[in-house]
């Protein structure tokens, strides 16, 4: 008999997402399909409006990483304009961008991929939750989550004029700088940031690295995939969120491919599937070849993972120690263990706190010349940023008021569809066996797409950490037969 | 949903709260917890039944409620397709006070520009883009049979609607997002309402907000300047910190955008974009607003009031940039066309 199991809805996608996992006769996995049942239509619509608010309307599609829309379009409306912000402009806009990322990676590893290490995959439902991890670990470590929360959107509303949809950054630059009273406070802040970040990564090492179930966990091969890896890397190849070219390595570490933002296209093409509003990228050159994978399929990965694999190193000196160590504790380069994203998007959060000391540290970066007037005519225009979630790209096309007259997004969390369905189906079919599903398995397959921090469900960011599913079971003929909730009564 | 499961601790007797998101960003829910501290307030005085951010709750929970069983629900984000609208009509049904929260449900916000062309349009535009390969036209299907199956995705419908054209709403929190500090002041409210020390507004009230313009909150000073040309931001910036930004030649949305924001987008250098949609007593946005444009313009003969005009690159998006879906128009003439 045909079982067909419906995970529906995965509540912390932005919107709704569902999964369908079909059995064959035995009760093993058939087939899954990783639906995504939203499309809003940004591409249609930005048509028509001016290039310069697209900074002000791409940051609606996403309202907890808002941040990297307002970067992506403000320098593909530099790119448009050939203007070059000032030094002051790019840094201040950087430091933003830091003081977000800190805030991001901070939330999703207290509230969301944090508790499955620090409660364990398998402690009770009510307690693997950020609450759980509070209770745990201290109320002073609560306490610090939510200061740096407060703190990140602090930097970013001074920078950047809100907490929220940030408006400050234009075509040539920034609308204002910030006063040497600000520049002390984010400096402060910075700080603070620095050691907190070098705070989690002890909790980390203690918490999971000291136990050898949660290394086995994550060496294992449920979790494990062999694709392409992708990130923004600078002239040296060390990893910067903020600008350079994207690098891509394959499943052997070797440099496939590195380009200019510019020349995204001859790069990535995206796969359609009927099932599913949401399209997968892959690497042009070597071809969409399903969901598979390995050297010849084009699926790639970008998240903190694969910016570590896709870069030689941390452009930070802190940073840096962490990267070596997390190689040399895993066994080399590349590491293909999914599961081991959550650490390395912990090296990320030093990263981005250290990079924000050394800009707001720069003798320049409360400097008032933060704009340069755009003198050209607008023609195209192409900007990338690293997305917490992936390499986010947005390009326009003007007319020569600077009017859009056509434009292609790949956003961060879409770059990792491919990989999303493949690490779901591969959960599945390794832990369904003779159609026997069990409430561990839930947490097993939320574990396999928790640790993308998938951005379908932005706002998972913020809160306690139960990817909520419902699987209902029902045999060919659509009858229910059994019915498995995460919190079961 | 057994009581130990959720992240605040319940009582079985407290009014029941929910939270929701329909086509939205997940900006709204991120307003709300950046309340803080208020949050714990929020799980002090209510059982939070349904907030799929914050909790686990599903679709069934909220199904199997009895009906008016909810004191409140807090729905963000506009109707896009049929599992927006009957989620809408179910929190409805189990609600006793609906709020239309965050500007998504109140307006429908810049996922409202969609309302400019016809669904069809915005699907075949979003599957033939420049890197999309799709050679044999393959389009997302509501129903699709794969070898294992059939498989559903909801069905997007005709135009994007704001809560209020769907079911009936009890109040209104515009903002895009609402701020922080107004949510608070709402929870609080709603606090001391449950305790008996407050009174709800009457029905239709738009919640969390001033009652006047972006400009009278907007410590830039206006001098009646009246001015000769519209200018884009990028050409001027930075922009005089203390003047008045339309005066200086920015077409700023702050004379019919309401009040609330503390003018954040102004004391930031830039113009306001018109995020809380419209002020106290306005029935058309955009009528309001090119009635506020067209009282600084320096000119008196048609053809010279023209070329000003014309320096507003986008008027429609200019004037209905988060309103279009909540105007009376309520979109473009092309999407109402049938497919």
């Amino acid at each position: 008999m045909t079982q067909r199991i419906s995970i529906d809805p995965i509540t912390r996608l932005e919107g709704h997402g569902k999964i369908e996992i079909f059995l064959d006769d035995q009760g093993n996995v058939a087939n899954t399909y990783f639906q995504i049942p939203e499309l809003r239509g940004f591409e249609r619509f930005v048509v028509g409006r001016p290039i310069e608010e697209m900074a002000l309307i791409t940051n609606r599609i996403c309202g907890v990483c808002p941040e990297a829309h307002n970067m992506a379009a403000s320098k593909a409306a530099d790119a448009a304009y050939k203007v070059n912000p000032p030094r002051t402009a790019k840094m201040l806009r950087e430091l933003l961008y830091s003081a977000f990322y800190c805030t991001d990676h901070t939330t999703h590893f207290y509230a969301l991929g944090g508790p499955d290490f620090i409660m364990g995959p398998d402690a009770p439902v009510a307690e693997r939750n950020i609450l759980g991890v509070i209770h745990k670990v201290g109320l002073e470590t609560g306490g610090k989550v939510i200061q740096m929360r407060k703190y990140g959107h602090t930097v970013v509303e001074m920078i950047g004029g809100r907490k929220i949809h940030p408006c400050a950054s234009i075509p040539g630059g920034m609308t204002k700088g910030i006063t040497e009273e600000q520049r002390k406070e984010i400096e402060e802040i910075g700080r603070w940031t620095v050691e907190f970040a070098q705070f989690s990564l002890k909790l980390f090492n203690d918490i999971v690295l000291g136990n050898p179930q949660y290394v086995d966990l994550v060496l294992g091969d449920i979790y494990t995939h062999h694709t392409h890896y992708m990130g923004l890397v600078d002239e040296n190849n060390k990893i910067n969120f903020y600008d350079g070219k994207v690098r891509v390595v394959d499943p052997n570490g070797k440099e496939f491919v590195k380009y200019e933002p510019k020349d995204y296209m001859q790069h990535i093409a995206e796969h359609v599937e009927p099932w599913t509003y949401l399209k997968f990228p892959y690497l042009k050159n070597v071809g969409w070849k399903g969901f598979v994978d390995g050297v010849d399929s084009g699926v790639y990965m970008t998240t903190p993972l694969s910016r570590l694999n896709a870069s030689n190193g941390m452009a930070t000196p802190r940073a840096q120690e962490e990267y070596e160590r997390f190689y040399s504790t895993l066994g080399g380069k590349p590491v293909h263990q999914r599961l081991a994203t959550h650490w390395a998007r912990l090296i990320e959060l030093l990263y981005a706190a250290e990079r924000w000391l050394e800009l707001v540290t720069d003798p320049e970066i409360s400097s008032p010349n933060v704009h340069a007037k755009p003198t050209q005519i607008p023609t195209e225009g192409i900007g990338i940023v690293e997305a917490p979630r992936g390499t986010l790209t947005h390009h326009y096309w003007t007319d020569e008021r600077g009017i859009v007259t056509k434009a292609n997004l790949i956003v961060g969390t879409t770059n990792n569809y491919a990989p999303i369905q493949m690490s779901t189906h591969k959960a599945a079919t390794s832990l369904i066996k003779e159609g026997k599903v069990t409430e561990g398995l839930l947490n097993m397959v939320e574990m396999a797409f928790r640790s993308y921090d998938p951005c379908f469900g932005c706002a998972t960011h913020s809160l306690p950490g139960q990817m909520p599913l419902e699987i209902t079971i029902h045999n060919s003929r659509g009858e229910l037969v059994d019915l498995i909730k995460q919190f079961v009564d | 949903m057994t009581p130990s499961s959720k992240p605040f601790d319940v009582a079985q007797d407290k009014p029941k709260f929910a939270m929701y998101w329909a086509a939205s960003c997940g900006g709204c829910e991120i307003a709300v917890l950046n309340t803080h501290e208020k949050i714990l307030d929020v799980d002090a005085n209510f059982e939070v039944v349904f907030w799929p951010v914050a909790m686990d709750a599903k679709y069934k929970n909220v199904e199997a409620m009895e009906d008016s069983s909810i004191l409140i629900t807090l729905f963000n984000g506009g109707i896009r397709n049929d599992e927006n609208e009957r989620l809408a009509k179910l929190l409805r049904q189990k609600s006793k006070i609906l709020v239309s929260f965050g500007s998504c449900a109140c307006e429908g916000c810049i996922p409202g520009l969609a309302n400019l062309s016809p669904v069809g349009e915005i699907v075949h535009t979003a599957f033939n883009t420049i890197t999309t390969d799709n050679p044999n036209e393959i389009y997302p299907r509501t129903t699709f049979d794969v070898p294992e199956g059939e498989l559903h995705i909801p069905k997007l419908e005709p135009i994007l609607r704001p809560l209020d054209q769907v079911v009936d709403v009890d109040y209104y929190m515009p903002g895009c997002p609402p701020e922080s500090h107004q949510i608070a002041e709402v929870i609080d409210l709603l606090i001391k309402v449950i305790h008996g020390e407050g009174e709800l507004p009457p029905k239709g009230t738009v919640i969390g907000v001033g009652n006047s313009t972006v400009c009278d909150e907007c410590p830039r000073v206006r001098n009646v300047k009246m001015i000769k040309a519209f200018r884009r931001i990028q050409d001027i910036a930075p922009v005089d910190p203390t003047l008045c930004i339309l005066e200086q030649g920015v077409p700023c949305n702050g004379p019919a955008t309401r009040s609330g924001c503390n003018a954040r987008c102004p004391q930031a250098g830039a113009q306001c974009i018109g995020c809380y949609g419209p002020a106290e007593g306005v029935m058309d946005y955009g009528a309001r607003l090119i009635t506020a444009f067209a009282a600084v313009i320096d000119a008196t003969a048609p053809e010279e009031i023209d070329k000003i005009l014309d320096g507003i690159p986008d008027p429609t998006g200019q004037v209905y940039r988060f309103n279009l879906a909540g105007s009376l128009m309520k979109a473009a003439k092309p999407a109402w066309v049938k497919e």
